[in-house]
């Protein structure tokens, strides 16, 4: 078992043609994902990377029984993108473009109430199941088949703590980064829900940031409901007020936000939270060793 | 991106929303000029990027032209310093000269997203005048909220509940409604991230408009709205934020003395954590992007070396998709194009680190590699001293 993903999703590209998506799919295909084709309105017809190439995504579910998506399409038709493969019932779609407007996504979120797909992002690295599954821009070799689940607004930071897991010998039943927009499909409380879930996944490493407040609404979820234990990691401890940092999402606004009171929140549910982003590794393998799980998580 | 208050009100004017009469003045005669044909009385609001302009004495009430000039003299060219401007302050150029306006009493209308439910929000309170974190602090229950569907935008009826749940006289609310539905048109047209109307007033002769007015724009739509992005003021923006955007690198200057250079937003922020965490300073957030290719990297040493108060760079890279020889590569390329005089400190990590670490230790440069961040942030708030 695993979240989300697995050997058998069957996953098309939108924008497969374009740049980062066609370098991108080349890679998921040497991954091992079942990529089972693509779109690019125009393009339909033909093929690449030894994989048909759909106008619609309509076209393409109907032809090759895909069930995911990956969005490479640039911002400015990014939430198009997202509604077509909800209209034509892709269950999950994973948007990896950064930068689309922010009243596009209240949009695309008021569309998808309806809506069975499950979107995750925009503006992340994707989702991961090791050895079975790579939808996104996250390298695939740093990860190992096991048993930690990962959660992360930022890609970075979630490359980091894999490659420290692994380095560690500890696998990851999945990683999954949910973006560092504001309004995104995927919030840590439904991943957790689903790692809380899975028979496979026996710990989790959650990386939060400043702005919002997602990793509150965590760690009320996690004290009130987790079975498993959780380290956590939160960027922005020193960034200045009413900046943006990078991300859209990452802001401290009238005061609101600032990683104390992330940090106060976690640890009052019983969260380990790692002081520097060098030490989430470490911090998992202690508690690990601490809870007597860190044999299996081993293995 | 943010504009000033006499820009924000002249989109709110052309949605039909409720200003003062009022233009926008460079020097002192334009100042006197305008309030003369207002017939020399006028309100003279300096034009900064910062709230807290009335506290600190940046809106000065001018009853005959000579007042209009001395006050304009006074405020052309002075250092604003509000609670937002930080301690550094801000250049006043530009005077918004606007009629009188006779106030009966001061209200607060807000839209914001509500990030937890993905939603506009429209804020209202009787409490005009003051700041609404500060309202929200001490009084919650002195704001009300009505949470926008965006398939069918804000209704009458919740714009309705709003203006009498704070207190609009019921004859005017109908005119208070007006106000709210084309602040929200402005603000989803529009693509802002904050529309603040503070205070809306009620005013002598019956009338509901906006006596300030803020609106920030979502920086990712400005695409689409080429009018907005003429209006940016770019005195009001640090001349090396500036510069960065050029490039497409994601620059924040700070006040330390170590420059950060770091792939990735979320691992850029934990990096002056870092830094900060082991007793250094940072000088700067700086997302060189995911690519982190050679001409990125050169122009953005290009960019922490113009500030004259960094003492040293820590470079932190994961590479991942991208292979660490190439960062390191475009690291010594781009190091000795700009001809670095100051310490440089290169964690790097991911695919091919050794390869990376050995073509750092054989440049010739000056270049520490670091295994972690851990001894990365240690090894450079050493070498700064």
């Amino acid at each position: 078992m695993s979240i989300l993903v697995n050997k058998n999703t069957r996953v098309i590209t939108q924008g497969i043609t374009g740049s980062a998506g066609l370098f991108h799919t080349k890679q998921a295909i040497e991954y091992g994902t079942k990529i089972v084709g693509g779109t690019t309105p125009g393009k339909g017809g033909t093929t690449i990377e030894g994989v048909p190439v759909f106008n619609t995504v309509e076209e393409a579910v109907k032809s090759t029984g895909a069930n995911a998506s990956v969005i490479y399409v640039p911002p400015a038709f990014a939430a198009d993108a997202i509604l077509e493969a909800a209209d034509a019932g892709i269950e999950l779609i994973v948007c990896i473009t950064e930068g689309i407007p922010v009243f596009d996504m209240v949009n695309v979120k008021r569309y998808l109430e309806n809506k069975k797909s499950r979107l995750i992002g925009p503006n992340c690295p994707g989702v991961i199941t090791p050895g079975e599954c790579k939808i996104g821009i996250m390298p695939g070799y740093i990860h190992k088949r096991g048993h930690v689940g990962v959660v992360s607004r930022s890609g970075t930071l979630t490359y980091e703590a894999v490659h420290q897991l692994t380095q560690l010998g500890i696998g990851q039943s999945s990683a999954v980064g949910i973006g560092g927009d504001p309004v995104n499909g995927t919030n840590f409380v439904d991943v957790l829900t689903m790692y809380n879930n899975d028979p496979e996944t026996e710990a989790v490493i959650m990386i939060g940031e400043i702005g919002g407040n997602a990793e509150e609404d965590a760690a009320a979820y996690i004290k009130e409901h987790m079975k498993k234990p959780v380290v956590g990691f939160i960027a922005g401890r020193s960034a200045p007020p009413g900046k943006r940092m990078g991300h859209a999402g990452a802001i401290i606004s009238g005061g609101k936000g600032t990683a104390s009171e992330k940090v106060a929140a976690m640890e009052a549910a019983g969260i380990r939270v790692a002081n520097t982003p060098s030490e989430m590794g470490s911090t998992l393998y202690q508690v690990l060793e601490e809870r007597q799980l860190l044999e299996k998580c081993k293995s | 991106m943010n504009i000033h208050e006499y820009q924000a009100k002249a989109v709110l004017r052309q949605y039909g929303v409720a200003v003062p009469e009022g233009e926008v003045a460079f020097t002192v005669d334009d100042a006197v000029q305008i309030a003369n044909r207002f017939g020399g009385k006028a309100v003279v609001k300096a034009q900064i990027h910062a709230g807290g302009r009335g506290k600190a004495g940046g809106v000065k009430l001018a009853r005959s032209l000579d007042e209009v000039k001395n006050h304009a003299s006074e405020l052309l060219g002075k250092v604003l310093v509000t609670h937002q401007t930080g301690p550094e302050g801000k250049l006043v150029k530009r005077l918004l000269i606007e009629t009188l306006t006779d106030i009966k009493k001061e209200y607060y209308i807000g839209l914001v997203l509500d990030r937890s439910i993905g939603r506009v929000v429209m804020m209202a309170s009787a409490e005009g005048g003051m700041e609404i974190e500060e309202v929200a602090a001490k009084t919650p229950e002195k704001i009300f909220r009505e949470s926008i569907d965006p398939a069918i935008g804000l209704q009458g009826f919740q714009a309705r509940k709003l203006a009498f749940a704070i207190g609009i006289p019921n004859e005017l609310v109908n005119k208070a409604v007006k106000f709210m539905l084309g602040l929200y048109q402005v603000f989803v047209e529009k693509d802002c991230s904050i529309a603040e109307i503070n205070p809306l007033v009620v005013t002598g002769d019956g009338n509901v408009m906006a006596l300030d007015a803020k609106l920030n724009f979502d920086d990712n739509a400005l695409f689409r709205h080429k009018d907005i992005l003429e209006l940016r003021d770019l005195d009001e923006e640090d001349p090396r934020e500036v510069e960065a955007s050029k490039y497409e690198l994601s620059y924040i200057a700070l006040t330390g003395n170590i420059g950060c250079m770091v792939n990735g937003a979320g691992l850029a922020m934990a990096t002056m954590d870092t830094i900060k965490y082991y007793g250094g300073e940072p000088a700067n957030f700086l997302d060189v992007g995911g690519g982190a290719s050679e001409e990125k990297v050169t122009e953005a040493f290009k960019i922490i070396l113009a500030d004259e108060g960094v003492r040293g760079i820590l470079v932190n890279i994961f590479g991942g998709i991208m292979k660490c020889d190439v960062i390191a590569n475009g690291v010594v390329a781009a190091a000795k194009q700009v001809g670095l005089d100051r310490p440089l400190v290169v964690r790097l990590e991911g695919t091919n680190v050794d390869m990376g670490k050995k073509i750092l230790n054989e440049s010739g440069l000056a270049i520490h590699a670091a295994d972690s961040l851990a001894e990365a942030a240690q090894k450079i708030i050493q070498l700064v001293g």
